[in-house]
């Protein structure tokens, strides 16, 4: 498979590239729409090929708890689920970031609320970018907009997480999960085999024993510890932001989209510059940390800010704190796991800033 | 802090006959006094000092009284979720299969949260050594119900005693565990008398060693007390421990590997 391209879903991507970044163990339960995640591992039995542990567990909470055990042991730990999924894991979440574990969680978006639907969506925005789970906390999330980006964001998420000693989510949705595209995968990692300095490998004579938690009853140092976390999540707000321009240079109208609407929104500029409406696209790649700075520099080249999204409108809250009233900011979104078309994107910009 | 003097500065050299392991650090512990926690902490040091398997040893302490396992047993451990032990358990062991993983869990914790984790982790046959202590009783919040109290017995959510037409019955998580292929080793101990103590060490030992055969999991359950919780004086927790629950969960092995 290297160096040529393959057929494959968003989903099988994402397993491929994990078995080629070298990760350790896999641990998940089956729900749509990325159960090819752990179907694709299963057929591809990594077990053989670099040494990989699959396993199918009990239930979301049980794959969560997996990864916090995984992880704490030093080796590289990952899970992939959904909406109603991710949901049941936020628990476990907190305690890998409270106990500051690098894990990758992927979770390939489907429409809720509850139950909701099996098509795509992008509501999860909250959940993922602002904590989710109780306590001040924040993953590092990235948004692949391409089956490509599914599989080259797995070692990206993975460094990261180690880098920052803190869980990465993969922010996907059903629609990129689902897709086939192609793809072309890196060459085979191998796995470490060198593991950090405060994992639970066994304690040696020449050192302190390990330990592994979140818990700290003096409040005191709990704040202190607190304050560790917000400088680290401040680290990587200046370090890491990531986003792509598109037909930025003259842009007079910015849409901003992540993933599928921003797929959808790349047309949505074709269509609009053909009309003689001089639209550019931003697209964050990175949601946690925010591209703030660069939304904010666009504030004074731009009559209007239209954020697209498959939700009733969430990172548009994100933009409008970004440009804090410099320039008129609205949102268009479709909402239950239906996809706006590019026409319609265009229409509302004409409706919500153009003539609003 | 005030001058004291310790056990070992009393005795002579000649009528000492027995030390703290040094796989117990010499943090004083904060288990209230009479505690079986602080006796079963002492027996799963004491077995990995004689097998020697401190640099090889990952626990997994749980939420409730026992969440600062970490401070006492000299290994490197992590801290669970509530109920999730078996979990962090399961993925570190098939990470490091030459580990030796232990879970140490409170009644609330493996038999209420934890029930499914525990279930499927022994139905998995996961080789690891699970510790469970039945103390009848939430200890750490405060002697609320737990799933393993005794009908008629007073906690603060049941204080007029445990309702079977409300709350069910006490549950024999142990003896569910027992009938699963996946395990391999189950026995019921306890440790609030000598004899108990040794007999219990015996059961922790063999589930320690039980990992190194890779047959599955190896799981003792310890019936404890908790004088706190069960508004008693060390002593007559003892006495209604051998009065009321052991009647309930009769000691001894229940289910033994097949000697060939
Ligand atoms: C998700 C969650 N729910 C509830 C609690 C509160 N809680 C902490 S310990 C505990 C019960 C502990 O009882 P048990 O497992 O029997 O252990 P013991 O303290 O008796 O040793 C509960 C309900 C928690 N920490 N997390
Ligand atoms: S509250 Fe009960 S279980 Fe907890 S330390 Fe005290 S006696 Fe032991």
């Amino acid at each position: 498979m290297e160096d040529e391209f393959v057929l494959m879903k968003g989903n099988e991507a994402i397993a491929e590239a994990a078995i080629r970044a070298g990760v350790d163990g896999y641990f998940g339960y089956p729900i749509t729409p990325q159960s090819e995640v752990m179907e694709y591992l299963t057929t591809a039995k990594p077990w053989e090929r670099t040494g990989m542990v699959v396993l199918q567990a009990e239930s979301e909470v049980a794959a969560i708890n997996m990864l916090y055990g995984g992880a704490g042991s030093g080796k590289k730990v990952m899970t992939s689920s959904s909406s109603p999924g991710i949901s049941l894991m936020q628990e476990g979440i907190s305690y890998i970031a409270g106990a500051e574990l690098p894990t990758v969680i992927v979770n390939v978006v489907r429409g809720g609320p509850g139950l909701g639907t099996i098509q795509p969506s992008q509501s999860d925005y909250f959940q993922a970018t602002k904590g989710g789970g109780h306590g001040d906390y924040h993953l590092i999330v990235l948004a692949p907009a391409s089956v490509q980006e599914m599989a080259d964001f797995m070692e990206l998420a993975f460094d990261l997480a180690f880098k920052y000693r803190n869980p990465t989510m993969i922010l996907s949705d059903g629609a990129i999960g689902q897709m086939m595209e192609k793809v072309k995968f890196k060459p085979q990692k191998k796995r470490m085999t060198e593991f950090p300095d405060w994992a639970t490998t066994g304690k040696t004579q020449d050192r302190e024993r390990n330990i592994i938690t979140s818990l700290d009853l003096d409040p005191y140092r709990q704040e202190k510890f607190n304050e560790k976390l917000q400088k680290k999540y401040e680290d990587i707000r200046q370090k890491e932001v990531r986003y792509e321009e598109i037909s930025c240079d003259d842009a007079e109208y910015l849409f901003i989209a992540y993933g599928t609407s921003a797929r959808i929104c790349q047309k949505s500029v074709q269509l609009a510059r053909a009309e003689g409406i001089k639209a550019g696209l931003l697209r964050p790649v990175t949601l946690f940390p925010f591209p703030e700075k660069t939304i904010l520099s666009y504030a004074d080249k731009v009559k209007g800010m239209l954020s697209v999204e498959m939700s009733a409108g969430q990172m548009v809250e994100d933009i409008r704190l970004s440009v804090n009233g410099k320039v008129p900011v609205a949102h268009y979104g479709r909402m239950g796991g239906v996809i706006p078309n590019p026409q319609e994107v265009v229409e509302a910009l004409k409706q919500k800033i153009i003539g609003g | 802090m005030a001058e004291y003097t310790t056990v070992n500065e009393i005795i002579s050299k000649e009528n000492l006959v027995y030390t703290k392991t040094k796989v117990l650090t010499d943090n004083v512990m904060h288990y209230c006094p009479g505690c079986g926690h602080s006796t079963a902490h002492r027996l799963i040091a004491e077995v990995i000092e004689e097998m020697d398997i401190q640099s090889k040893t990952i626990g997994i302490a749980p939420v409730g009284c026992s969440v600062f396992m970490y401070n006492y047993i000299d290994v490197d451990t992590q801290e669970a979720s509530h109920g999730r032990a078996p979990a962090l358990a399961t993925a570190i062991k098939r990470l490091w299969p030459d580990r030796f993983v232990f879970t140490y869990q409170g009644d609330g914790d493996l038999a209420a949260i934890g029930t499914a984790e525990t279930i499927h982790a022994c139905n998995r046959g996961e080789n690891i050594t699970m510790i469970f202590i039945n103390n009848g009783i939430y200890g750490m919040t405060g002697g609320q119900m737990a799933p393993t109290t005794l009908l008629g017995m007073k906690t603060s959510t049941t204080p007029y005693g445990r309702d079977q037409a409300l709350m069910g019955n006490p549950i024999q998580i142990t003896d569910l565990i027992a009938s699963l292929p996946g395990t391999y080793y189950v026995s019921r101990q306890a440790v609030h008398t000598p004899s108990y103590v040794r007999k219990a060490k015996k059961a922790i030992r063999k589930a320690f060693e039980y990992q190194q055969l890779n047959k599955g999991t190896s799981f003792v359950e310890i019936v404890s007390n908790c004088n706190s919780g069960w508004k008693m004086t060390p002593v007559q927790a003892n006495r209604w421990l051998d009065d009321n629950m052991l009647p309930v969960y009769p000691l001894g092995d229940i289910k033994i590997p097949e000697e060939k």
